[in-house]
């Protein structure tokens, strides 16, 4: 038998499947990263639970939103632009005063004993907030802790907090733990 | 004149084309490595809303998703103008979240289950009342991390 040359295999259309390929992963995907805030959700409470014990008013920033997107905190009203520099001052309560939240003493790991402020953020929205409204709320507060907690272990860590460790990114977290709680909507400007 | 000469076979020779499928296929692999399928139609139009303290969503498989926005136009004479939940590629109703929950954890593997994340990705402009009672079923149905969806402010 004499050796048959086998023809090559023609490639010039690998291109266009290729090609089509590419274009079938371009038109199908989508390239956008999910961004978004992080919230954790209170679990249900039991009927049976007895209610918690009535906090101090002078550890509560409450903050309302109404039907119109205004901003009712601590019963005065207030621009969004300014809810953070508010929110700081509350958790901080840098000079002690007696209107602001109360501090208890607590060991902490790695930072010894320190003062955690007792303060709790109350939140409360109406049915008919806008959606975009309250999402910056919930952002200002955010950034007032992100703010302190990044403060905080710039001066004891000497790093951002994003660069920290697990242990010492927990026991900044102790120091300024997020306390929002948010109640039942209301329904105030309801249809 | 006459100095440009014509070369004697007329054309160019023919570029070498033997390499343009690698090259697609690099093109190809980026683009299957850094997108993501999408995961449903939309039948709500949502143009989300904007905040500065995001954090990403890291792994995809952990996330659940709950849109909330007005029906688009096709849909608007069936279900109206108000804002409506989608679930998956259906709009539902608040009552159909926690089977929806229940659902997608059961798809999930059982090491990730407690961590799952629902998503919520709401209109900017829809009330609050419906993401309120969006919440209350996902403590009902014990889902309980959530992330508020939202775009880096355009500085």
């Amino acid at each position: 038998m004499a050796k048959r040359e086998i023809p090559e295999v023609n490639a010039g259309s690998m291109a266009d499947i290729a090609f089509l390929l590419l274009i079938f992963f371009l038109v199908t995907t989508t390239m956008d990263s999910d961004t978004g805030l992080a919230r954790t959700l209170p679990p249900i409470v039991p009927v049976d639970q007895e209610p918690p014990p009535p906090i101090k008013d002078r550890n509560v920033f409450r903050v309302l939103l109404n039907s119109q997107n205004q901003l009712l905190v601590g019963g005065e009203l207030m621009d969004i632009s300014d809810l953070k520099e508010a929110a700081k001052e509350f958790i901080e309560n840098p000079e002690h005063k007696d209107d602001l939240p109360e501090f208890k003493e607590e060991e902490v790991s790695l930072l010894g004993v320190v003062e955690i402020s007792k303060g709790v953020v109350s939140l409360q929205s109406d049915r008919q907030t806008e959606y975009q409204a309250y999402l910056m709320v919930q952002n200002e507060l955010a950034a007032a802790y992100n703010e302190l907690r990044q403060a905080l272990s710039r001066k004891k860590f000497a790093k951002n907090y994003v660069d920290l460790e697990d242990e010492e990114r927990k026991a900044v977290r102790e120091v300024y733990p997020q306390r929002i709680s948010e109640a039942e909507p209301k329904n105030v400007g309801g249809k | 004149m006459g100095k440009f000469k014509k070369s004697k076979s007329g054309g160019q020779p023919a570029i070498n084309t033997a390499s343009l499928p690698d090259i697609v296929f690099m093109l190809l692999f980026f683009f299957m490595v850094s997108t993501t399928m999408k995961e449903v139609d939309m039948k709500v139009l949502v143009s989300p809303a904007q905040a500065t303290e995001l954090v990403k969503l890291e792994r995809k498989e952990l996330v659940t998703f709950i849109y909330v926005g007005i029906p688009l136009r096709a849909f608007q004479s069936l279900y109206g103008t108000e804002p409506r939940i989608q679930l998956n590629d259906q709009f539902a109703t608040v009552k159909d979240i926690q089977s929806y929950i229940a659902q997608s954890r059961d798809n999930m593997r059982e090491s990730d289950q407690a961590k799952m994340i629902v998503s919520i990705k709401a209109d900017k402009e829809s009330p609050m009342g419906v993401i309120t009672d969006i919440k209350q079923a996902l403590r009902k149905a014990a889902a309980l991390k959530i992330n508020y969806s939202a775009n880096q402010v355009a500085q």
